[in-house]
């Protein structure tokens, strides 16, 4: 791109939050007001320089950035070609979800909003937010499939342990999809007093806008940190894709670079722009899983974290424009992936993150010799005991280890 | 995008304005399309006092619905229920000329396209459109192509709007004002909150179109007491919930023909 006025890759979405054809504002009428003020407010809040010092010390001081950069030197031996991890696994609350919460609560303190509501899926933004909420004094309310609270229960209870209250959404699929419509129910009737900390880049704007850019931390420290490393830039960025945040956010440090190639992953069971079509729900227009008729499709995967029908507009974005590719990974991949990495490099990834590296595991012909950045968005603590059951591993402690 | 030239009164509002000016009270009631026969029930309604009735065409994710509403649009859709099959079963009702309004969410609209579903509407006599997740900013699309077909497509005006956007709001509106009872979803509540009278007079003070209120007016003496500002309201939790404790059209009938004498008496 030797035209230095082309507009950003990844820019400013405007105040219609529109990504080409994408984003919007589709909302109840009551959230509009809500929504806008929260635009003009992040808009400057980001601009403050007190806001981005404040947010800058509890990124470092708490949470613990800069998140490190790893060289997977077993790995890459492995795979034949040179893997880096970024290393948001090892972020406080164990994924790269702290890093909106953070900003988020914050902006939310700033509005003179006293609770928060989110939805989780796999449980990692909710604790997150519970976690973000305890330290900044705000009440929590966390909405979570039934389903994805039996396969997350050890979640339910640390995000209980944190204050917040978790409530159940119990209609239609009883996943991440069925959070999202009770957080917004919730929001409806309470919007005065409380902020809707949404936890990925979707939902309507400025959601997809304001979460990309509370992650961009994470490809702006990886681009310095692969640079030093390795004295240049990756050849490939490789993320998992659910709503897409930890994608986006690395993304976002890259994008400009048209050397560097950005691949997502997308679960088989809930590729939204693998298998979707355009549609809206949740706030913006993106790629859908949907029936002929509009009704959205249940996605299913073995992550419960992107166990979500839709993905956020600025991937339906990057996809319609060639600058990002999408690829899916079966459940049965996402294994393999899961054990490879512990077992090579001693790194336990969450279920979601293991897409990333299935992919590049599927794909190591194509990449051999070259340099790979995979977004390890978080660590796979909570997964262990669903992939025990999965392998079948039982771990009722009857057994004697032989 | 709202225009500062007023489009020509459609039939619906002109019927809504009629009634109003001989001194009537407008009732609404909201039927679920696609539960076990709902096509009688709408008729019934019809026939009990409404003076114009929405129908439900149900949608997966109805974020602006509460509990009552959820269920009945799960149950429509498991017993096999589909947009165009509830559109096309609209054509065969007697409602004896009282008009029809479709209420459904975006992504129903978005996937037949616009123009193709303002025209099966149209074709069927539909007069009006709601669309509650399709506020005042993304409204503009979907409102050309109605307009063109003649359907009739009402927003929703709610508590946190400013006075300023309560204007363009019912500048934009056709057939009738929606004002939204309450911050919360639909559902029933006990009493009737404040701010559905609150509501009521702010919308009254800025249009001169039909101003209804609906969200949590559930019975027939808070019917009474919103219509002593509104110009009507819309009831459809309170009906719903009848049809889902198995009530069928002289349920739902007895319970219209109620809110009704609660209207006149009001």
């Amino acid at each position: 791109m030797s035209d230095t006025t082309t507009a950003p890759v990844m820019g400013d979405p405007g105040p219609d939050g529109r990504f080409g054809e994408f984003g919007g504002l589709f909302v109840p009428e009551t959230l509009v007001p809500a929504c806008q003020q929260l635009d003009a407010e992040f808009r400057a809040a980001w601009a403050d320089p007190a806001f981005r010092a404040e947010l800058d010390r509890l990124l470092r001081d708490y949470a613990g950035r800069p998140s490190r950069l790893s060289l997977c030197e077993n790995l890459s031996t492995e795979l034949g070609c040179r893997v880096l991890l970024k290393r948001e696994d090892l972020n406080h609350t164990g994924s790269h979800k702290i890093n909106n919460v953070l900003g988020q609560a914050l902006l939310a303190r700033r509005m003179g909003k006293t609770r928060l509501v989110a939805e989780t899926g796999a449980g990692q933004h909710g604790v997150a937010t519970a976690t973000a909420a305890a330290l900044l004094g705000l009440e929590c309310t966390v909405y979570m499939g039934e389903v994805d609270m039996a396969r997350q229960a050890l979640n339910v209870f640390r995000m209980r342990l944190l204050g917040a209250e978790v409530r159940a959404a119990s209609s239609g699929s009883r996943t991440l999809k069925d959070a999202v419509n009770e957080a917004l129910r919730d929001w409806v009737a309470t919007v005065e007093t409380t902020h809707y900390c949404l936890g990925s880049a979707m939902g309507p704007h400025p959601y997809p806008f304001m979460v990309r850019e509370l992650h961009r931390v994470i490809g702006d420290e990886a681009r310095e940190q692969c640079r030093e490393l390795t004295g240049g830039d990756p050849d490939v960025v490789v993320a998992c894709v659910g709503g897409g945040s930890n994608a986006i956010g690395i993304f976002s440090g890259f994008a400009e670079l048209p050397h560097v190639e950005l691949w997502g992953a997308e679960p088989a069971g809930g590729a939204a722009i693998g298998h979707g079509v355009p549609g809206v729900v949740h706030g913006s227009k993106s790629y859908l899983l949907q029936d002929e008729h509009g009704q959205v499709l249940e996605a299913e995967s073995v992550s419960a974290g992107l166990d979500y029908p839709g993905v956020g507009p600025e991937h339906a974005h990057l996809h319609a424009i060639g600058r990002a590719r999408y690829e899916r990974v079966t459940d049965a991949e996402v294994l393999e992936a899961f054990q490879l990495l512990a077992r090579t490099e001693g790194i336990i990834p969450a279920l979601e993150s293991a897409h990333a590296l299935a992919l590049v595991s599927r794909e190591r012909a194509a990449l051999a010799g070259r340099t790979v950045l995979v977004n390890l968005s978080g660590r796979g603590d909570k997964d262990v005991a669903q992939v025990a059951r999965i392998l079948g591993v039982d771990l009722s402690g009857t057994e004697v280890a032989g | 995008m709202t225009g500062a030239v007023e489009a020509p009164v459609g039939r619906l509002e002109s019927r809504l304005r009629a009634a109003r000016d001989r001194g009537r009270k407008l009732l609404v009631p909201y039927v679920t399309g696609g539960l076990p026969g709902w096509e009688r029930v709408v008729e019934a309604c019809a026939a009990a006092g409404a003076d114009a009735i929405e129908v439900g065409i149900p949608f997966s994710d109805p974020v602006m619905d509460g509990p009552t509403i959820q269920e009945a649009s799960e149950r429509a859709l498991r017993a096999g229920a589909t947009p165009p099959a509830i559109v096309d079963a609209l054509a065969d009702l007697d409602t004896g000329g009282v008009p029809l309004v479709a209420m459904t969410y975006y992504n129903v609209v978005f996937r037949q396209g616009h123009e193709r579903f303002a025209a099966a509407l149209a074709r069927v006599g539909v007069a009006g459109a709601i669309v509650p997740d399709l506020p005042l900013e993304e409204v503009g699309p979907w409102a050309a192509a109605a307009d063109a077909a003649g359907v009739e497509t009402v927003l929703l005006a709610a508590p946190t709007a400013s006075d300023e956007r309560l204007v363009r709001i019912c500048a934009r509106s056709r057939g009738w004002v929606y004002g939204v009872g309450l911050l919360g979803v639909t559902g029933e509540r006990s009493e009737l909150a404040a701010s559905a009278l609150a509501m009521a007079r702010r919308l009254k003070a800025v249009t001169d179109k039909p101003v209804l209120v609906g969200v949590g007016v559930s019975t027939p003496e808070q019917a009474a007491e919103v219509a002593a500002v509104a110009d009507g309201v819309i009831v459809g939790s309170a009906l719903v919930r009848r049809l889902l404790e198995g009530g069928g059209p002289e349920v739902a009938g007895r319970f219209v023909a109620e809110l009704r004498a609660g209207l006149d008496g009001a």
